[in-house]
């Protein structure tokens, strides 16, 4: 059986950076796998620009950035094998793998780092009544045709969603020469950035319909139309609001499923709140040696925050590997107060030696808030903001010394607080 | 003329009012911080954008992704575009290099944004 010390579940912009971070720390047996044929992850089809402004003070298009990452890789010369589909990780983290050059595998590791990434949300989990015809997408998927592949999904667009694929895609749609007609969100609000908003829709005047959803779907050969209509505050459709938008091509971007398939052939507890692994905040599972990162451990907004994730699994990967990652003792659960969504970590140990960083979602949008952290019900961290947003996901690191009360503690709790009315 | 927008800097997305007569941007409203009527200054009196579109490789079915090197006027990005889309490269082709020099006079040139060999 082949033997690595670090094996890399993933080679987009969370297994760069892992495999970066790990080799910065010290580890010299590394070994990425990824099913595609070239290292970058989804971020080879994000040609629009945007991305690491945090990390590399500039704006880059997607391949610029994943770029960055790989030119580390071949720099340190880190093994890496592509088109390797990993199909199952047992909790002794031995992975086995297939290959057209090598077929069957079984590697056996010392720590593993699964990057896997995610999914979209395909039209199947909507229910959205309607004929099963082609020409419905989802928006990543209509991307990897026009960006990749040089293929064109359709002329008239309608958008469901309004996350930052779909908007990226309206405008990319609209480059190339197709008509968007709307873009439909469920929702009072979009979870897309402003700037997507401005720049993909208002540039080009397509129409943001807020409260809106589809449905029905029509067309048997290939679609025709789709029907939408208003939904009230239960997010259920109103009658008589109904309204006709002739289409060939539906595009769905209404959220992502972190892939973890493998996470729980190894016995990875899944968090029901991210749908990612419930992490330390070294970022080890609850398989000791195994190390999530990126969005298969919870979606982000920002790749720069991936990365930065990843290089820090990357990095207590290799100090595992050394027997030298603090143990850190008992675990403190985090709780999640109101407003907080979808938190990482969910444990934090209680001898924590370096800052803790957290990372939530808010619930909802909150205008002139406050996010609280209380441990012992005193409170160690409080910052007012003038608007917190689904969309916009919250970042705040502690510092060790904040965090002394841990050892006494039964958890710590996050929070947000809202202005009286 | 008066105009209407939406503040990109941050998720408030204030909507901001304001008026210009071509000269002068007068009674900015709505912002709720400096970015916010710096930004309407700029949007409405010089907009511009980054524009990231694709180009033909020779001997291969995949397009080669560009950018232009800084963003251009508002009203050239699809002038721009219909430029790149006539647009065949030759490989190889790395990040950086110059794909069309001074795309539509706007004096920026469009670069490669990834690498073909």
């Amino acid at each position: 059986m082949r033997k690595t010390d670090i094996l890399i579940i993933g080679g987009g912009p969370a297994g760069l950076a892992a495999a970066v971070g790990a080799y910065e720390a010290g580890a010299r047996d590394i070994l990425i796998l990824d099913r595609e044929e070239r290292l970058g992850g989804i971020l080879k089809q994000c040609i629009h620009n945007g991305f690491g402004l945090h990390t590399f003070k500039e704006e880059l298009t997607g391949p610029e950035y994943a770029q960055r990452f790989i030119e580390k890789v071949l720099e340190y010369q880190i093994p890496y094998q592509t088109e390797t589909m990993v199909i199952d990780v047992s909790p002794e983290k031995v992975a086995t793998c297939v290959s057209r050059q090598k077929g069957l595998e079984r590697i056996e590791a010392k720590a593993i780092i699964l990057c896997m990434g995610c999914r979209e949300r395909p039209r199947g989990s909507l229910g959205t009544p309607g004929e099963r015809c082609p020409g419905i997408f989802t928006a990543g998927t209509a991307q990897r045709f026009t960006n990749l592949e040089g293929l064109m999904p359709g002329k008239e667009v309608v958008i469901l969603g309004s996350g930052d694929i779909g908007l990226i895609m309206a405008r990319r749609m609209t480059f190339l020469g197709a008509k968007v007609h709307a873009c439909v969100e469920l929702m009072p609000y979009s979870s897309g950035l402003k700037r997507n908003i401005v720049q993909c829709l208002d540039d080009f005047g397509i129409p943001l319909l807020l409260s809106h959803t589809v449905v029905d779907i029509h067309g048997r050969e290939h679609l025709t139309g789709v029907t939408v209509a208003e939904v009230g505050p239960d997010l259920k459709p109103i009658p008589g609001t109904e309204k006709y938008f002739p289409c060939d091509t539906l595009l769905l971007s209404v959220g992502l499923i972190p892939e973890n398939e493998l996470s729980e052939m190894a016995g990875v507890k899944i968090a029901p709140t991210t749908s990612g692994a419930e992490v330390d905040e070294q970022l080890q599972t609850s398989v000791p040696g195994i190390f999530s990162a990126g969005n298969v451990l919870h979606v982000h907004d920002l790749v720069d925050f991936v990365s930065e994730e990843a290089m820090k699994a990357g990095a207590n990967a290799f100090r595992y590997v050394q027997g030298t990652l603090s143990k850190g003792g008992r675990k403190v659960p985090v709780q999640m107060g109101f407003g907080v969504g979808g938190i990482v970590p969910q444990f934090v140990s209680e001898n924590a030696e370096d800052k803790v960083s957290f990372m939530f979602r808010p619930r909802n949008v909150y205008r002139n808030a406050k996010v609280i952290v209380e441990l012992n019900g005193e409170q160690i961290y409080s910052k007012k903001s003038m608007i917190l947003a689904p969309g916009e996901m919250v970042n705040l690191s502690l510092p060790p010394e904040k965090l002394a009360g841990l050892k006494t503690a039964d958890s710590i709790l996050v929070r947000i607080e809202v202005p009286e009315a | 003329m008066k105009y209407e927008l939406t503040c990109i800097n941050c998720p408030m997305g204030c909507r901001i009012t304001a008026d210009y007569d071509g000269k002068e941007v007068t009674n900015i409203q709505g912002f709720t911080c400096a970015r916010g009527k710096a930004y309407a200054q700029t949007e409405i009196t010089d907009p511009t954008r980054m524009v990231t579109a694709l180009v033909g490789a020779a001997g291969t079915h995949a397009p080669l992704s560009v950018k232009t090197q800084s963003p251009i006027r508002k009203p050239l990005i699809f002038d721009a575009l219909q430029e790149i889309r006539k647009t065949v490269v030759n490989p190889p082709v790395h990040i950086g290099d110059v794909v069309i020099a001074d795309v539509c006079g706007s004096g920026v040139n469009v670069i490669a944004t990834e690498n073909i060999e």
